[in-house]
């Protein structure tokens, strides 16, 4: 199997400034409210941890994907 | 980086490289990759509730990815996964429930870790036997992209699977997976034992299920993993709900490792295209393996690492 690698670290970049920028985003608005869920309503904690985990991994999974469509793989 | 549910810190960068790693893991073989991120958590400074909660809630993440992929590859038979969540469920609450009645009447964690090793030991001196007799099997001549499910996929011991199928109680047909006929019974039975197996040693114990479905049921490699897959984006969200409900879970830390797994996930799933069945198998065989010696030192130390 061939990779472009440059392509490929170049992709991998993109994404790091993508997930950075979502993650300045989750921390700086949702950390404390999440610790307050954590201690105080934890029925809600649990669905909204369930809620979170779905929603990133849908939206991150449509953001590789489209990086992984660039990626040239190739077979021997 | 400060975690303030768990009141721990971590370096977000050793969470990523650990989401990726588990990505792969769980792409490729289509387990959710407990037996090595709990311990590395664990290693990390996370307390053990919170390194067992929160790798289960990262598996529902990091399996919704891999599903999707290998759903997109035609990996998934969704009439298998169907039946299998009802029996894993099941057999869930029945192992965990095998525990808590253990604890009154035995030394749990000698009959658990013995249990433990026999099965895993037994079952990666199996896989390893049987992928190599497979890999010495004539195949089809055809480009690996252009073979069916069922060409990529020899098989050595076919004897067991054939059992399950005579069944004839109940029976449906599984065509996305070339299964002509087999009993429901026997899918439920295999499900529950995957189940039981995932309550009674803990994780989502796809490193059990995955051959399970294989050799059992007949179920060629590649469809197994993605149908594995599914059934543990159920169940892992069964289960990290309760842990949550428990305050077992931190979201931060689940959050940021689901983002390397993402990656992860999708080069492993890739990576299935380009591998036949009896080669993913024999690289499979030493996960099982690495499970009982992690069983073996929380034996011996004391210190329980899933």
């Amino acid at each position: 199997m061939k990779v472009n690698w440059k392509i490929f670290a170049c992709e991998m970049v993109i994404y790091a400034v993508l997930v950075f920028t979502y993650f300045w985003f989750v921390l700086h608005y949702f950390a404390g409210s999440l610790e307050d869920m954590f201690h105080h309503n934890r029925m809600k904690f649990a669905v909204t941890c369930l809620l979170l985990m779905i929603g990133q991994a849908v939206g991150l999974e449509i953001i590789s994907s489209l990086l992984f469509k660039l990626l040239p793989w190739k077979k021997k | 980086m400060y975690f303030p549910i768990s009141d721990t810190t971590i370096n977000p960068v050793y969470l990523i490289c650990l989401g990726f790693i588990i990505g792969i893991l769980g792409g490729f073989f289509g387990v959710g990759g407990s037996f090595l991120a709990g311990p590395s958590l664990f290693v990390a400074g996370l307390p053990m509730n919170f390194a067992v909660g929160t790798d289960l809630l990262h598996i529902v993440g990091k399996s919704i990815v891999a599903a999707r992929k290998h759903g997109i590859l035609g990996n998934i038979d969704m009439k298998l996964a169907c039946l299998m969540v009802v029996g894993t469920i099941a057999g869930s609450e029945a192992g965990v429930q095998a525990i808590e009645a253990l604890k009154k009447i035995a030394r749990v964690d000698l009959v658990v870790g013995g249990v433990a090793i026999v099965i895993l030991s037994g079952m990666s001196v199996f896989v390893f036997l049987e992928s190599w007799q497979a890999m010495k099997l004539k195949g089809s001549t055809k480009p690996l992209s252009k073979q069916t499910s069922q060409e990529k996929d020899r098989r050595a011991f076919k004897f067991m699977s054939k059992w399950t199928q005579s069944f004839k109680w109940w029976q449906v047909s599984l065509p996305h997976s070339g299964v002509k006929a087999i009993s429901v019974w026997a899918i439920l039975l295999v499900s529950f034992v995957g189940g039981v197996c995932s309550g009674f040693l803990g994780g989502g114990a796809g490193y059990i299920r995955m051959p399970f479905m294989v050799y059992l049921l007949g179920i060629p490699t590649h469809i197994a993993i993605g149908t594995d897959l599914f059934e543990v984006v159920v169940s892992a969200s069964y289960g990290s709900f309760r842990h949550a409900m428990n305050g077992n879970v931190d979201i931060l830390i689940a959050l940021i490792m689901q983002t390397g797994a993402a990656v992860g996930a999708q080069i492993g799933a890739v990576l299935t295209q380009y591998f036949n069945g009896p080669r993913i198998r024999m690289a499979f065989a030493p996960l099982p393996l690495i499970g009982a010696l992690m069983v073996v030192y929380g034996l011996l130390t004391g210190h329980h690492l899933k």
